[in-house]
């Protein structure tokens, strides 16, 4: 018989608002994603200069994962992050930069964030995870996956949590949903629930 | 836990249209890498490309010949994708439970215009879907972006796919093109070099990109003719820097440690290490120190990047089925271009063609954002 695991935490961030367990969490209005995402980041009180680096995804995800783990005590927690437009805002970025000869400036800053998965880096380094790591891209977000992979770490214990969800950025439009896997917490960790989170 | 088991593979390299030819050039010795300019880049750079006329007169024949008349129009890098799946699709009952995985980095990211808005011209999802579609896959694809560990992460993710009953049996696509978009950014890091790169030498100068696809069966049954299986896999991530690799190899050391441990094997039962070795002096040096910490030091050890080039979100797949072969054969390729020690703990790496038998490879690969996979493929009949 499978062991069945829990849902501990989850968060919510899209243009709406940012959630944490179903309840908003409020954050100063802004008329943009560089306004907003600073906002949030003072909120949270973690000091972390790396944050201003990062691009837009990077800053997103460092956000959701800030919200669900800035009191976490382990380490042992896998990461399974998917989204749709991979890493497309910064890839613009980058191509505007090599789009014209006479100026041609491409910047390791930017480029080096041409990959979805360097958020996942992001996390990995703040909350010292060196643990098992996938990025999924997919057109919506695919719970069945999502939830026989996390299932899948715990059960073979390569991790004793699993950080799991959506995180897309491309221009000014977002949304993020993440959630921890676990043994213990508050909610089944099953295909509806899952899917009804992530809606 | 359930066993799994590889199936037929392909691929389409600069040295080759297909296995065949990519393996006679191999053992050979020949590069794929060559002198190449870009426009908007000042210096001229080597880099492993496939020759579009070439690809195009070999993908329009294989259609012809396989009875794949379509009206659709393909970009490089789905030619590719799909004249290296052709093969491999021949031997392979499409049914509800196969599962399409896509492993890529960058996509069709060279026909991306940079004011593109919402842009479909570079979406994954489309892009898998397009290719699933033309092959009559079933369910929606998996696609996989997971930096330079990709191609391999999408074999060790086939692997715990079918043990967690999602699927019976998946197909694998791995395949990424030298685009302006790579070949600019790495150029801005200063990675490239411009000549054959040379892994794990001293005189190595940095790295080549390259172009290719690779695709590979793989499935909980095992098939007549086809004698590998994965023993044992990991994914772990470094935690340290997002481009740069790990001082103390932590990650990758972890990922082959796990490995070993899933397949209940000891170092010593491993016969030769294909290592990702960008020729990079960074990703060498990791290399060196985690291979060091796993015990396996004087395992021989070769980097396949003097003969393809990096072929990013290619290259773990690429490389693996290139490592089936040498194990099929029981032949050591050579290393290409290695003379001499340029990492600061010694590696055993393979000068020379060998033949020997071969029973255990350990595939890796590391990549940007600390990752690293760690895949032991092993021959079940000897």
């Amino acid at each position: 018989m499978e062991q069945l695991y829990q849902i501990s935490r989850h968060c919510r961030m899209d243009t709406q608002g940012v959630y944490r367990n179903g309840e908003q969490i409020s954050v100063e209005a802004s008329p943009d994603f560089a306004s907003f995402s600073k906002s949030l980041y003072y909120s949270l009180g973690t000091s972390y200069p790396k944050f201003f680096k990062m691009d837009n995804l990077s800053k997103l995800a460092w956000l959701g994962a800030e919200l669900l783990l800035k009191d976490e005590q382990t380490t042992n927690i896998a990461i399974v992050l998917s989204n749709r437009h991979s890493s497309l805002d910064t890839d613009l970025k980058h191509l505007a930069t090599i789009s014209d000869n006479e100026q041609y400036y491409p910047s390791p800053a930017i480029f080096v964030y041409t990959l979805p998965n360097v958020c996942i880096g992001e996390i990995a380094i703040r909350h010292n995870l060196q643990t098992e790591n996938i990025f999924f891209v997919s057109e919506q977000f695919d719970s069945q996956l999502a939830v026989n992979y996390s299932n899948y770490l715990l059960n073979t214990k390569r991790a004793e949590k699993v950080l799991c969800g959506w995180v897309d950025y491309l221009q000014e439009n977002y949304k993020l949903v993440l959630y921890l896997v676990e043994k213990t917490g508050i909610l089944a960790h099953n295909l509806d629930v899952v899917r009804q989170l992530t809606r | 836990m359930k066993k799994v088991y590889l199936g037929a593979y392909n691929c389409v390299s600069p040295i080759g249209n297909n296995l065949t030819e990519t393996w006679n050039a191999l053992v050979k010795g020949k590069s794929g890498a060559k002198q190449v300019t870009i426009t908007g880049m000042e210096a001229d750079i080597c880099a492993a490309l496939v020759g579009e006329d070439e690809l195009n007169g070999y993908f329009n024949k294989l259609l012809r010949e396989e009875n794949l008349y379509t009206s659709t129009g393909f970009t490089k890098l789905e030619k590719l994708m799909i004249a290296a799946l052709i093969p491999v699709i021949k031997t392979v009952t499409i049914t509800q439970e196969t599962t399409f995985i896509v492993s890529t980095t960058k996509g069709n990211i060279a026909y991306c215009e940079p004011e593109e808005k919402g842009s479909t011209a570079a979406s994954l999802p489309a892009l898998a879907q397009k290719i699933g579609d033309f092959f009559g896959f079933k369910r929606p694809p998996i696609i996989i972006s997971n930096a330079c560990v990709s191609g391999l992460q999408a074999i060790s993710t086939a692997k715990r796919l079918i043990q967690m009953n999602y699927c019976t049996d998946a197909v694998i696509v791995a395949g990424d093109l030298v685009s302006e978009f790579v070949l600019s950014g790495f150029k801005s890091f200063q990675a490239l070099s411009d000549r054959a790169c040379i892994p794990y030498d001293e005189a190595r100068q940095g790295l080549n990109l390259g172009e290719a696809a690779a695709a590979i069966h793989v499935t909980g049954q095992q098939l007549q003719n086809h004698p590998f299986s994965i023993a044992g896999e990991a994914s772990i991530n470094d935690a340290n820097h997002i481009s740069g690799p790990s001082r103390t190899g932590e990650g990758l050391k972890r990922s082959i440690v796990s490995a070993l441990a899933e397949a209940k094997l000891e170092p010593n039962s491993i016969d030769f290490i294909c290592a990702h070795g960008t020729a990079t002096i960074y990703n060498d040096e990791m290399e060196a120190i985690a291979i060091h910490r796993s015990g396996l030091a004087d395992k021989p050890i070769h980097s396949l990047k003097g003969y393809f080039g990096h072929t990013l979100g290619a290259a773990g797949l690429l490389e693996s089925i290139i490592s089936l072969e040498c194990l099929r054969h029981n032949l050591l390729l050579p290393s290409l271009g290695y003379q001499k020690q340029g990492t600061s703990l010694p590696l055993a790496v393979i000068k020379a063609l060998s033949e020997q038998p071969l029973k255990r490879c350990l595939k890796t690969a590391s990549g940007f954002a600390g990752t690293n996979t760690a895949v032991l493929f092993e021959r079940e009949l000897y």
